[in-house]
């Protein structure tokens, strides 16, 4: 297992450098060869999970480890097809070296044994994984975006570090981006959670059961639907928006990670 | 020019014979040597200037021409005999065509032949001896200059082949340096960041506030770069408002309904002579949530400023003046002088590579490789039979290469006398530089 590990780590860790050397160089070849050893990683990525796959017999997702490299995996995939719709390079810079990041800490990250097998065979809680965790992919890259607003925005404000200014996009593509991006996000996180919620009747009994999970995904959700109703009636948009999408992010790390360490719940069988 | 060496009667071809060849010469004025006043006297309409090339075409001393005329530069590029009665003839062109005494000229007129000739045309064409480096008209200036000599018949062999090199290296400079990378003119400047605020200016409304001549310049700008949107003019006096709105097919509005057009209006240039603030922070601040938090760009080259700085606070609202403006494009200004010498290179290997060609256009380096391409060949053949006839004598080995040299010898002569014949033709690089191509010389 090791070797395919460190093969996907060095993978996206070249494109991280490939992606900061076409910051300063701003040469379309390396946004290219970036984009082709994400790729690469992301290839190489995919035949670890489905390995692990036919191994459990059920989607790898039974413990912290498993959990996060889905994550990272979720994130470099749904960066590779969105670059395709929008051409916004330069977010390879936040998401290489994020899934380059994740990967380092799954690599430290023991695996502990799982939950029980039988929980994870059943179609609703595939689902529920996949969509939330796309969608999750999508809200990071918003929030990338998010950052991406901010910089130029200082930029073009302050008059005076042209550094960002040249290379990164116009503020009304970033908005109009991270705007789709939260779309997106938000909307297969609402059917993850859906999703979510029929598993829990099946397995529990029950659809909502005030768990810590539970209450912060009902939170992330609201933030997001705070997000985009504003947009579409105040107006935000442009910085507060910019900012509201990294808040919101925030806010799924915090119920992706800050639940299971800090607060206990029922999740807690499946990210130990 | 190249003395003239009579040696008609050999058909042999000695070393230091030197036939007449075209020189390159280029005679003009700048934007640095000469003042605008004296420019403006100098340039040539399109008219003139086939007027001045049929002139010149009648000369017997030169032998192409072409003729380069904008508002920084005047300039004769010519393929001539004899460098000193093609300059006389020029000034004759002047004082007739523009009647400028020569004397008035010294000072400011430059000659270049030869290398230095064929160098400068290259920086010409490149941008390099512009007024503002690195500027991209100046490309398509001499495109027409030259299309215009084209079209005139006035140019030739030497002239065709240097334009084309002209151009190329002019390409390749923009290519692989960043001379015109970044804006260096104010109104590109705001055209530029305003392309990094909203993604597209096509459908942006730009709204005037005064009708001056730099709001002008900017719309100008903004036009050509295909933006469709309304062109809404605020002025003090309506009627000039009215009229300048009519030059780009916009509309006139009161100064006193700026507010009012602050939500439809995207980018604002302001020009006007009004000692205080024309928009203030408070006119601008409940617009944002009007306008649903579209951003707005205020563009301020009035000096004492029309738009109050404090607007810049504002979310989503961006003001820069002319001085920050200004700051855009100095830096920018010597990111092209650092890629100039990138640049400069390029041309020296381009002027290199010309004057090779150039070289060879003469008659002896032509006729020397003709006789070398001969010679390999009919040595090349004779080996190869010769080692089929075993039975063949050293002696006789040595009569036959004799016979093919003089073969060889005898084709060459008429060509070497045609091409030494001064008297049977006008240009003799229209012959080298096809017999060149015929038996493949240039490699």
């Amino acid at each position: 297992m090791a070797p395919i590990f460190i093969l996907i780590i060095v993978l996206y860790l070249t494109s991280s450098i490939g992606y900061l050397a076409f910051l300063f160089s701003q040469k379309e070849s390396f946004h290219r060869i970036s984009y082709g050893l994400l790729l690469a990683g992301f290839l190489a990525h995919t035949g670890l999970i489905a390995y692990k796959m036919i191994i459990l017999e059920s989607i790898p997702v039974h413990n912290l480890h498993q959990t996060l490299s889905f994550a990272a995996w979720a994130l470099a995939g749904v960066y590779l097809f969105l670059k395709y719709k929008f051409r916004l390079n330069i977010l390879g810079l936040y998401a290489a070296p994020l899934a380059a990041f994740i990967m380092v800490a799954v690599y430290w990250i023991p695996e502990a044994p799982g939950a029980h097998g039988e929980l994870f065979k059943n179609l609703w809680l595939i689902l529920h994984v996949v969509i939330i965790f796309i969608g999750e992919a999508a809200l990071a890259l918003a929030c990338g975006t998010g950052i991406l607003y901010l910089i130029q925005d200082h930029a073009i404000k302050s008059k005076t570090n042209r550094f960002f200014h040249k290379r990164l996009p116009s503020l009304e593509f970033l908005d109009v981006t991270g705007y789709v991006f939260i779309f997106t996000g938000f909307t297969l996180l609402t059917i993850g959670l859906i999703t979510g919620f029929i598993y829990a009747q099946q397995v529990w009994g029950r659809f909502w059961s005030w768990d810590p999970k539970e209450i912060w995904s009902g939170i992330t959700w609201l933030i997001y639907a705070a997000l985009l109703h504003e947009r579409l009636v105040a107006g935000w948009r442009g910085r507060r928006a910019a900012i509201m999408a990294i808040i919101g992010f925030a806010a799924v790390i915090f119920t992706f990670l800050g639940v299971n360490l800090f607060l206990e719940g029922h999740h807690e069988t499946f990210t130990k | 020019m190249r003395p003239l060496q009579n040696n008609e009667n050999s058909p042999m071809i000695s070393p230091n014979s030197k036939p007449e060849m075209p020189e390159i010469l280029l005679i003009g004025v700048n934007h640095k040597t000469a003042p605008v006043e004296l420019r403006e006297k100098l340039a040539l309409s399109s008219e003139e200037i086939e007027h001045a090339l049929e002139l010149i075409q009648q000369s017997p001393h030169i032998l192409e021409a072409m003729i380069i005329s904008t508002c920084n530069r005047v300039e004769a590029l010519l393929a001539v005999k004899n460098r000193a009665e093609a300059t006389k003839t020029m000034q004759d062109l002047i004082a007739s065509l523009k009647s400028i005494a020569p004397h008035q000229l010294t000072n400011a007129v430059y000659a270049h032949t030869g290398e230095s000739a064929i160098r400068h045309i290259f920086r010409v064409s490149s941008s390099l001896d512009s007024m503002i480096l690195g500027e991209p008209q100046i490309l398509g200036q001499v495109k027409d200059a030259y299309k215009a000599a084209v079209k005139k018949k006035s140019t030739g062999v030497i002239l065709n082949r240097l334009m084309h090199k002209a151009f190329t290296v002019a390409k390749r400079i923009r290519t692989e340096t960043g001379i015109g990378g970044h804006a260096v003119s104010i109104s590109y400047a705001a055209v530029e960041l305003a392309k990094k605020i909203f993604d597209s200016l096509e459908d942006k409304t730009v709204l005037l506030v005064g009708a001056g001549e730099m709001a002008e310049l900017a719309v100008e700008h903004l036009i050509r770069n295909r933006r469709a949107g309304g062109i809404l003019v605020a002025n003090r006096t309506f009627a000039a408002g009215l009229a300048l709105a009519g030059r780009f097919g916009g509309s006139a509005i009161r100064l006193e309904e700026i507010s009012q057009y602050l939500k439809t209006a995207d980018i604002i240039i302001s020009s006007t002579g009004a000692p205080g603030y024309v928009i203030t922070r408070d006119m601008v601040k409940p617009v944002m949530r009007l306008r649903k938090n579209r951003p707005l760009f205020f563009i301020d080259i009035a000096v004492p400023r029309d738009i109050e700085p404090e607007i810049n606070r504002i979310p989503n609202a961006y003001v820069y003046d002319i001085d920050d403006l200004q700051g855009l494009i100095s830096d920018n200004i010597e990111t092209r002088t650092k890629e100039s010498i990138k640049a400069e290179r390029i041309i020296d290997e381009a002027v290199l590579r010309f004057q090779g060609w150039y070289d060879n256009l003469d008659i002896v380096p032509t006729i020397i490789a003709l006789r070398a391409k001969l010679s390999a060949i009919a040595e090349a053949e004779f080996a190869k039979t010769a080692s089929l006839l075993n039975h063949l004598s050293d002696q006789d080995r040595r009569a036959l290469a004799r016979m093919t040299e003089s073969l060889i010898n005898k084709i060459l002569h008429e060509p070497t006398l045609f091409l030494k014949n001064s008297g049977a033709h006008r240009n003799k690089s229209v012959y080298l530089d096809f017999l060149r191509n015929l038996f493949h010389l240039d490699e």
